[in-house]
């Protein structure tokens, strides 16, 4: 794709488990992602879900290269990341930045709110002297915080401002794609929703591309244009949000949206809602075949064989060989 | 007769800092058998209300001021200590929203969960196990046999949250209170925990006190919903008719905030600012700041509940005197 800014080629993160002390040794792998592909294109905003333990944090890690990929290339504009040197890295991380789900642990304590700011554009050299107050002031106001606070703590402000000020830390270096993961996920309806059009009207106004991780489905439909949900490691389902989340196709995508409550008493209660039985797999020792075959209440036996390939269906890609039947 | 009602209940938190009013004048009240949603956002005393009742109130800081809480006829908040050692875990039980921290991790769960009917009935450990096991089934725990001898680190999220909710249970609460139960779990979870809690509710008849900030979890759930605001009720209905026709700006601006049906690329609706600071006193309706709709009075005149329609009861000054509609 020519219009892709970051790539991802069978990304593959496993962490070892090891066992021992004097004598360390492997035990097992923990295949937290394990051969995604996947386009990121300018200016999309792309969300990733599912549910916890799946490795859709990983996987932002992963592109980030704060762990160390198994297998794989992240491409960005060009350039294989996980062949960067850490000199290499520190350049190329003014393009790609991250935005944590708790405001209240991702913030130094005792850090000014300008220090917190500051500190990315000295370190990376982009300002000089009075450039610095000036360009902090500008991030304040993108995110909709008054200058007049730069000199006070995190502690002194609520957890929708702290994430403001996280956010304005991820813009400061003028990135290209920012990582936010479950970036709402700790703050309050009424904060959620300040949040979310913070973060849309940055993309808008940018032309930032944005990996948004989230559990909520219903954020996730507003806020993206593409959806990828992920199962143990693999994604399972991409495509456009409003077709994924509306019309999903994959049986686990079917189960994840049935399970969202909605704010819609008559249909709550007149709906039939897909229980999953069960807890996920651990990705230590996950099934054979379709990771997913022993909760879907589709699978078969020639769904334990092999794991399905993403395949094209209609505007998006699905990974289920039953797909054509169900 | 209702099995709970609470009146003008009033907690506060008196500190260094100043005096919190986390709950400021609550009243209310529960039938057997049904089952009451409590809404607001962090903050906004539903966890306190609660707590209060079941005498968790760290005292000091807390204090109740005033309030009764008749829990068929006794007054929770100012019976005995035997009293209420005979009530909590017995007729009411609580689940909370942690099920990582609440389980004791040096017993094994089979110890924890016949506690409360070792505490509560003339019962041998035998028995006991035999009844722990029998609810552990109930509550949806496979091979319940084995497993209710594990340690609670054995049990995933969901199957700490399921043998919590079987600990409450064991005793045939009339009132179970349930403190956000699953907002630490996963979606495809919680699905299974409320499903169970309907089916558990159903089966034993008892009421619920559901404690959450997720509207979407109560629309299912409840049959009558409270929404809080700084540590007073806002709004009170049955479900449908929050749902459907809220009247206070709050209850409306939360429902709208939230992200369902809007088309992409349009901005949420959002409510400016943030929520009071409960410590300072609160001049008027405390919702007046952030209010689309506020106006002098509002800022000056403490709003009360007044009855809209039978069982819909709200507090904006301006919806009473037929102003907004």
């Amino acid at each position: 794709m020519d219009d892709a800014i970051l790539q991802l080629n069978d990304v593959r993160t496993h962490f070892p488990i090891q066992q021992g002390f004097l004598f360390r040794r492997q035990v097992g792998t923990v295949k937290a992602v394990d051969g995604v592909n996947l386009a990121l294109k300018r200016g999309e905003v792309l969300g990733l879900v599912g549910e916890s333990g799946c490795g859709k944090s990983t996987l932002a890690r992963t592109i980030m290269q704060l762990v160390p990929t198994t297998g794989g290339t992240v491409v960005l504009e060009g350039r294989n990341l996980t062949a960067c040197s850490v000199d290499e890295m520190t350049v190329v991380r003014r393009d790609l930045q991250m935005v944590f789900q708790d405001p209240y642990a991702s913030l130094n304590p005792r850090m000014t709110v300008f220090a917190a700011l500051a500190e990315p554009l000295l370190v990376h050299g982009v300002c000089k002297g009075d450039e610095v107050v000036a360009r902090v002031t500008e991030l304040m106001k993108t995110v909709g915080l008054a200058p007049r606070f730069m000199q006070k703590y995190p502690h002194e402000f609520s957890g929708g401002q702290r994430q403001r000020i996280a956010i304005a830390r991820a813009l400061a270096l003028r990135p290209k794609i920012i990582i936010a993961d479950e970036p709402v996920s700790a703050l309050d309806v009424s904060i959620q929703a300040q949040i979310l059009n913070l973060l849309s009207q940055l993309v808008r106004k940018m032309g930032l591309s944005l990996v948004f991780i989230a559990h909520d489905l219903s954020v996730v439909r507003h806020i993206s244009d593409r959806v990828a949900v992920m199962y143990l490691g693999k994604i399972v389902e991409l495509g456009p949000a409003a077709d994924v989340i509306d019309h999903p196709q994959h049986p686990y995508t079917r189960a994840l949206v049935s399970a969202i409550p909605t704010a819609n008493p008559d249909a709550e209660r007149s709906r039939q809602r897909i229980v999953l039985a069960g807890d996920p797999p651990s990705p230590i020792n996950p099934p054979a075949g379709c990771a997913f075959h022993p909760r879907c209440p589709h699978a078969q036996e020639k769904c334990k064989v092999a794991f399905p390939p993403l395949v094209p269906s209609g505007s998006r890609e699905v990974a289920c060989i039953r797909l054509g039947e169900i | 007769m209702a099995l709970l009602t609470v009146q003008d209940l009033r907690t506060y938190f008196h500190t260094r800092n100043g005096v919190y009013r986390a709950v400021d004048g609550v009243s209310f009240s529960l039938d057997r058998g049904e089952t009451l949603g409590i809404v607001g956002e962090s903050g906004s005393g539903k966890s306190v209300t609660c707590y209060s009742m079941m005498g968790l109130i760290p005292q000091p800081p807390g204090r109740i001021e005033s309030g009764t809480a008749l829990f068929d006829g006794v007054d929770l908040l100012r019976c005995s200590p035997e009293q209420a050692r005979g009530i909590r875990g017995k007729r009411i039980s609580m689940i909370f929203q942690d099920p990582m921290t609440s389980l004791n991790p040096y017993l094994r769960v089979s110890e924890q969960l016949i506690e409360p009917l070792m505490i509560h009935e003339k019962i041998t450990k035998d028995e006991a196990i035999k009844r722990g096991l029998a609810m552990l089934e109930a509550v949806g725990i496979n091979d319940a046999a084995r497993r209710i001898h594990y340690y609670p680190h054995e049990f995933s999220g969901g199957m700490r949250q399921r043998v919590m909710i079987a600990m409450a249970l064991i005793t045939k609460p009339e009132l179970l209170i349930a403190d956000e139960p699953t907002t630490a779990l996963d979606v495809t979870v919680q699905a299974q925990i409320l499903e169970l809690i309907k089916r558990l509710q159903k089966e034993l008849g008892m009421a619920v006190i559901f404690i959450t900030h997720d509207l979407g979890v109560v629309s299912g759930l409840c049959d009558r919903v409270l929404v809080m605001y700084a540590g007073r009720v806002v709004e009170s209905a049955d479900t449908r008719t929050l749902f459907y026709h809220p009247r206070h700006p709050y209850t409306r601006a939360l429902q709208r905030s939230i992200p369902g049906l809007q088309p992409k690329g349009s901005d949420l609706f959002t409510i400016p600012g943030l929520p009071p600071d409960v410590s300072k006193p609160i001049a008027g309706c405390a919702f007046s700041p952030r209010c689309e709709h506020a106006q002098d009075p509002c800022r000056q005149r403490d709003p009360a509940l007044a009855e809209l329609a039978p069982g819909h009861r709200q507090a904006c000054l301006r919806v009473q005197a037929g102003e907004l509609t």
